[in-house]
């Protein structure tokens, strides 16, 4: 038994602290009721938690400019954007070597895609570009190979670069990952970063080997510059490879060597290549992570003092945020007064006649959501069968039908009828609970029958209303399909936008963060209500 | 002993007494003494029948006229027709038949809450919502008084069933007894003149209930009010009212104070449902002024006191209460019949005995004695005769 003096703590019966004997009592209950919840727990971590995660982290992730561009991306880091001017020839050069990579991963079109979402057009100037990029440098390429034909084949070039130990065990099958020497990495920088990553390149793209072919022009092109800047890198080799960049360096000097700029052949494949507005956006979307999805969604943009409102024809997230809240609100006030008196109804019936008009509440939940919306589109259109009725009874005009559906209306109408059940339901329960001998005894108190409802029946229903709206305004304000079947272009919500950018526009990143906002939204309006009306007055059941 | 045994002062009166003093209590404490003359009828159901399926009658033919101050229990079985007849008062029901009236006015068509009766509910239907004082104070609201007389009047009722520290509670924070209490003050806070009580005890523990019966008793008689009660415990019944109404079967089957329901029922039901009984059966073999001789089915002949039996040869039910059983042989009367006894069991239950018999056949056959220093203890197999004054063994009908 537990000692229970003054002094230190309490023991169990054998000597170990009552606390930690309980503890470790307790530790078997936990461990199995845990065990029986990790299916569920595991299906909803997987199903809903990780990709609910994998979403929000996409709101702000932006690392694929920096992926693959690495070059340019550091190049641009010292670029004035608000100069006005296109950034120095070396940044183009940069471009160059990074763009012949991406084009050959067939990756550039992405990058330009994600910026295209920043600055429309950018994505046909990297489409572009992609195309030609690996003929930029060719002058430089036939002048070496003039000067020397050994500047074309492989194992040239291989003896230049490559780490001798990898050249040993280069050529065969399972070719080992391209090593560059460190003594060319040392005079020739540029040059063996391009060939490395050429190398590299058509290793895992094509399963070529380097040993087997020539490089592409941009490798030369950066020989070119390194030669330029360094006439005496031949100095750190032999042989036939240290004649051969002598003789090169010297031809380098010489008046007739032809050299080209990038920035004007970049220009003559687009002239937008030199608009500084290109390079602003590489320049702000080439950081690892962004809020310029956020700024996106909240109808900002990135402009040359921090984030600015976007021109008025572009602002469309913030129309179509309010219109969500305010058609859900409209939404939920309709099921309100249409699910109040039914709720009522069925609560006061007996249970028998209760149980089959509860059926008949319950249909919709068996039908279909696209039957149901469909069959709206039935009864609301002009030549559907409200219309008709109307011009058979001589109400409307024939040639005057009603406008019921493609707008907002039609949206409120099938919606509401769609998120009922959701409102009567936990009315019914909540109001179900509630007593009939307190209307008796308000009546006896002297009450009339709307004194009788208003201060004694309606309180105490509250906690259904309440419940009700909220699942019925949180399911609103999510909600796809029937907006975007009957809604036109006045009658979609927000998550019509979120689709789009989903399944057409592919900008996820923006889709991402407008769900986070939406996310955010009914967080907030969730707290406010437990804040206001207390979240322990809501009943489901 | 009777069981009907009043507490405190009242004690040593007579129930007609009683009755008699809590009137006078209530004329003296009304003003209207105008009123008075009026007494006899202030609440009159008359010929009165409701059915709910238009098939059965729940109640039939219902007459019953209440003077004011009179404390009535309507008592009876479930389904006996005692609710109903309180709701159709309380206006929660439309009677199919009949005129019920109020202060002589028929109230048939007057919605409830313009009755201006006070109600208290079996399960208290306190609104959980309001707090205390709310909920008293919302008869007063619906009535558009002021706040001032609001408050005061709020706080006289809470005074008055010592609940004045319990105005900012919520009902969900009283216990039973205390939500009784507050049910209670609610239904006297507007000053109705006729209160109506729905099992309002259902819910509370023994102790607790025998507290709040005097409680009530004592208010109702004290502030003069008019009180029909409805309960299903017939001690309940016999202690808290001025007059009684049995129901059974959707008619008053006896209608009386409390003593003269227990020792004279007036049929063979409220001889059975009123307190403990013993019956024989057998036929009528003599009849004559207050005496006939019964004959049971065993042969034994038995005196007994006819009361809706009225010729030779009927069949009668013979009721006799186990506490005016008597088997010490002294004490019996001359020249009264008796009857043979087996002792079957003998119970110890502190301030009494009780022990069970056989008698001419009945295996169920109870006597009630007290503990008394002088009381002989009967063992079980013990042979005994028993017997009776023939005015406590009623000849009811079968």
């Amino acid at each position: 038994m537990s000692d229970t003096t003054d002094t230190g703590p309490v023991l169990a019966a054998d000597g170990t602290p009552l606390k930690r004997s309980l503890a470790r009592a307790l530790r078997m209950q936990k461990m199995r009721a845990l065990a029986l919840i990790a299916p569920l727990l595991l299906f909803v971590l997987l199903t809903f938690i990780l990709p609910i995660g994998d979403m929000l982290f996409r709101s702000v992730e932006n690392s694929i400019v920096s992926e693959t561009l690495p070059r340019t991306t550091a190049a641009v880091q010292t670029y004035d954007a608000d100069g006005g001017e296109a950034p120095p020839e070396s940044t183009f050069d940069a471009l160059a070597y990074d763009l012949v990579v991406a084009a050959e991963k067939k990756v550039h079109t992405r990058v330009g895609s994600r910026l295209n979402y920043e600055n429309a057009g950018i994505s046909s100037l990297f489409r572009k570009a992609g195309r030609k990029v690996d003929d930029m440098g060719e002058v430089y390429l036939d002048q070496f190979v003039e000067l020397d034909p050994a500047w074309e084949e492989p194992q040239a070039l291989i003896a230049l670069f490559a780490d001798p130990s990898w050249a040993a065990s280069a050529g065969g099958e399972d070719e080992p990952r391209f090593e560059y020497s460190s003594a060319a990495a040392e005079v020739l920088p540029g040059a063996t970063d391009a060939y490395t990553a050429w190398a590299r390149t058509i290793q895992t793209e094509d399963q070529d080997s380097p040993t087997k072919e020539e490089p592409w022009a941009p490798v030369y092109m950066a020989l070119y510059h390194d030669l330029a800047d360094n006439p005496d890198a031949a100095s750190a080799f032999e042989g036939d490879t240290a004649a051969r960049l002598a003789a090169a360096a010297a031809a380098i000097q010489s008046p007739e060597w032809q050299t080209m700029s990038t920035r004007d052949a970049f220009v003559d494949i687009d002239e937008d290549w030199a608009d500084p507005e290109v390079w602003r956006t590489i320049k702000t979307y080439s950081s690892k992570y962004t809020n310029g999805y956020f700024l996106n969604a909240a109808d900002f943009q990135k402009g040359h003092d921090g984030p600015e409102l976007r021109p008025e024809l572009q602002r469309i997230y913030g129309t179509l945020f309010l219109r969500t809240m305010i058609m859900s609100l409209a939404i939920t006030v309709s099921c309100i007064v249409l699910g109040y008196p039914v709720a009522w109804i069925l609560a006061n019936l007996p249970s028998r006649t209760a149980n089959v008009l509860m059926i008949l509440v319950l249909l919709p939940f068996w039908t279909s959501l696209l039957v149901r919306t469909s069959a709206w589109k039935v009864m609301l259109q002009q030549q559907g069968v409200i219309n008709d009725v109307l011009v058979w009874l001589g109400i409307v005009a024939d040639n005057d039908r009603l406008v019921m559906i493609n707008n907002q209306f039609g949206t409120i109408v099938a919606m509401t009828h769609i998120l009922l059940p959701f409102m009567i339901l936990p009315m019914y329960s909540v109001m179900q609970t509630i007593n009939p001998s307190y209307l008796r005894a308000a009546k006896s108190l002297g009450a009339t029958n709307w004194t009788a409802f208003w201060r004694v029946y309606f309180p105490q229903s509250v906690p259904g209303i309440g419940a009700g709206s909220i699942l019925v305004f949180i399911l609103a304000i999510g909600y796809y399909i029937t907006p975007e079947l009957v809604g036109g272009t006045k009658g979609v919500f927000i998550s019509n936008r979120i689709a789009f950018h989903i399944s057409q526009s592919l900008n996820w990143g923006l889709a991402a963060a407008l769900g986070t906002i939406l996310l955010v939204v009914v967080l907030l309006l969730y707290w406010a209500y437990d804040k206001i009306v207390g979240i322990d007055n809501v009943k489901l059941g | 002993m009777p069981v009907a045994q009043w507490n405190g002062t009242v004690l040593t009166l007579s129930h007609q007494e009683r009755s008699k003093s809590a009137t006078n209590k209530n004329i003296n404490g009304e003003p209207d003494l105008a009123d008075a003359s009026n007494t006899d009828a202030f609440v009159e159901f008359e010929r009165v029948q409701k059915s709910y399926d238009g098939e059965t009658l729940v109640v039939k033919d219902l007459n019953l006229t209440m003077p004011k101050g009179e404390f009535l229990t309507m008592l009876g079985p479930s389904g006996s027709g005692k609710t109903t007849c309180l709701m159709m008062l309380a206006g929660f029901e439309t009677a199919t038949h009949g005129d019920i009236r109020l202060g002589g006015v028929s109230i048939n068509n007057i919605p409830p809450h313009k009755r201006g009766i006070g109600m208290v509910f079996q399960n208290y239907a306190l609104f959980p919502h309001m707090t205390i004082a709310e909920n008293l104070s919302f008869p007063l609201e619906v009535r558009k008084l002021g706040k001032s007389e609001r408050e005061a009047k709020v706080k006289r009722a809470l005074d008055m069933v010592e609940m004045g520290d319990f105005g900012g509670r919520r009902p969900a924070q009283l216990s039973g007894g205390q939500q009784q209490r507050v049910a209670l003050a609610r239904a006297l806070v507007f000053e109705p003149e006729l209160v109506l009580m729905d099992e309002p005890l259902g819910a509370l523990d023994k102790q607790l209930r025998e507290k709040m019966q005097f409680e009530i008793t004592h208010l109702a008689h004290q502030l003069g009010i008019t009180t029909v009660y409805v309960t299903h415990d017939q001690t309940e019944a016999l202690t808290m009212s001025d007059r009684v109404a049995v129901f059974n079967d959707g008619r008053i089957q006896q209608l009386a104070p409390p003593d003269q329901l227990y020792e004279e029922p007036a049929n063979s039901f409220v001889a059975q449902f009123i307190g403990e009984n013993n019956t024989l059966e057998g036929v009528i073999k003599e009849i004559g002024e207050g005496r006939a001789l019964v004959q049971l089915d065993g042969g034994e002949l038995i005196d007994a006191m006819p009361i809706n039996v009225s010729e030779v040869g009927q069949r009668t039910r013979v009721s006799i209460r186990p506490e005016r059983v008597e088997y010490n042989k002294e004490r019996l009367q001359e020249g009264v019949h008796t009857l043979k006894a087996e002792v079957l069991e003998f119970i110890y239950m502190g301030d009494i005995f009780r022990t069970r018999l056989r008698v001419a056949g009945n295996d169920e056959f109870i006597i009630k004695t007290r503990n008394a220093p002088d009381q002989v203890r009967l063992q079980p197999g013990q042979q005994i005769e028993i017997g009776w004054l023939p005015e406590d063994c009623r000849a009811l009908d079968a």
